[in-house]
């Protein structure tokens, strides 16, 4: 399929995910999963970033507009888009030359784990951090970070193992 | 100049995610300020739109639950209306009085498409707007007692700010007439805070608690909640935790209360600060 059409009904599919299904789960009262993110893990990495950023911020945006959140997904997944290339270099060693051939299911599952991991948890806690919006608390916003970030990986493998059987 | 144009390409994405960072943050701290949350909220036609189509397959699932409630509210409102005729039966001349027929709010009966209450700063949106008559700072009740307070509109829909958010203060009192302000902590979505009491008021486990009427928005009267806890130790804020008789996870039709005085008030509060 052509990409640009893909990651176009990529993006509303995830819209709509997050909004009708994921964010009414509340597991044990309050805990959702923040399955949007894998947004930023599956667009191909390109040299020319803006477009990405503008998609990531987009994306966010619509889910605060449908959460009256303000800006605080925008915000959070801004954050792992830009800094998804410096991570990418730190866990799996790729560089420039590598980014056209760069698959992230064909990588060893170590480092894989490491790098999504990594932006999941960062995103989760800028995102409570900035829902509390407060100092107070804290423990309450690490907390919700980490039990979010458990219940939005394990969905993420499970959807990549699911999907990835069909080859 | 060279230099500049240098400087621009080699920091253009870092530059491009700054402005957009800045444009979030901004969006952000508008949110938590009542009079700016102009922009991104939910009661636009889409989103709106959207939840509305949702909410309308949804409610098949929870009609027996609301017919309970329905059932109850008409209940309670019957007896009300016979005991209004005894009283009127019991004299033998019909009184006319006009005061009491200047009436002083006007409801409107909304649906909720779209509730929160899980995060600290909650909001709901229901499926009527401007042209069903709602305006900014309406209450928003149903038949166990209050939900929030309208705070943006469009055509067709109104998002609520919840009571369950950390930014709300509303007037509340005691049964006996000692009033405080009512907030939320942002913990638990069945318990909200009364602080501001005074520390001579006699107050018991079970109270109940009703709005105070001190304010352009809620009437008088409206439940609350009942005091669950109460802080007795000496901790400079005297606070009270009151469980809320609404289950906030689970609301379907509501009522918003229009204050048909609320512009004479304001004129005249506004006439005094001049």
């Amino acid at each position: 399929m052509n990409k640009t059409i893909y990651f176009g009904l990529l993006f509303v599919f995830l819209v709509l995910l997050q909004v009708f299904v994921l964010n009414n789960i509340l597991f044990l009262g309050h805990i959702n999963p923040y399955l949007y993110i894998i947004f930023v893990f599956l667009y191909p990495l390109k040299k020319s970033r803006i477009g990405f950023l503008l998609l990531s911020f987009a994306l966010g945006l619509s889910i605060d507009f449908f959460s009256d959140s303000g800006g605080i997904h925008a915000f959070s997944i801004l954050t792992i888009a830009y800094f998804r290339l410096f991570f990418i270099r730190l866990f799996l060693n790729k560089f420039e030359v590598d980014y056209p051939f760069f698959k992230l299911n064909l990588e060893p599952f170590g480092k894989k784990f490491n790098y999504i991991v990594t932006l999941t948890l960062l995103h989760h806690f800028l995102l409570f951090f900035l829902a509390n919006f407060s100092f107070q608390n804290m423990s309450q916003v690490f907390l919700n970070t980490l039990y979010s970030s458990v219940f939005t990986l394990i969905l993420y493998f499970l959807s990549i193992y699911i999907f990835s059987k069909k080859q | 100049m060279q230099q500049l144009v240098y400087f621009f390409q080699k920091f253009k994405y870092f530059l491009f995610f700054l402005l957009l960072q800045f444009i979030a943050l901004t969006l952000i701290f508008n949110n938590l300020n009542f009079q700016k949350s102009k922009y991104v909220n939910s009661a636009n036609a889409l989103t709106g739109g959207l939840y509305n189509k949702v909410a309308n397959i949804s409610d098949y699932f929870s009609l027996k639950a609301t017919n309970t409630k329905l059932l109850e509210e008409n209940t309670l409102l019957r007896n009300f209306l016979q005991q209004k005729r005894t009283l009127s039966f019991s004299v033998d001349s019909i009184v006319i009085d006009t005061i009491k027929y200047h009436q002083k709010y006007t409801v409107t009966s909304a649906k909720i498409i779209n509730n929160n209450y899980a995060k600290a700063f909650n909001f709901l949106t229901i499926n009527k707007g401007t042209a069903a008559g709602l305006d900014k700072e309406m209450a928003v009740v149903n038949g166990k007692g209050i939900v929030g307070f309208t705070d943006n509109l469009s055509i067709n829909y109104a998002r609520i700010q919840s009571i369950l958010n950390k930014n709300t203060r509303i007037n509340a009192r005691l049964k006996n007439g000692y009033f405080g302000t009512l907030k939320w902590n942002g913990l638990d979505y069945r318990i909200v805070q009364l602080i501001d009491i005074p520390r001579q008021a006699p107050v018991k486990i079970g109270d109940t608690i009703e709005t105070g009427g001190k304010s352009a928005i809620f009437p008088e009267g409206i439940l609350i909640g009942e005091v669950v806890e109460i802080n007795n130790d000496n901790a400079v804020d005297n606070v009270i935790n009151v469980k809320l008789f609404n289950d906030m996870s689970a609301i379907g039709p509501v009522y918003v209360i229009k204050n048909l005085q609320k512009e004479e008030i304001k004129f005249l509060e506004n006439e005094a600060d001049e």
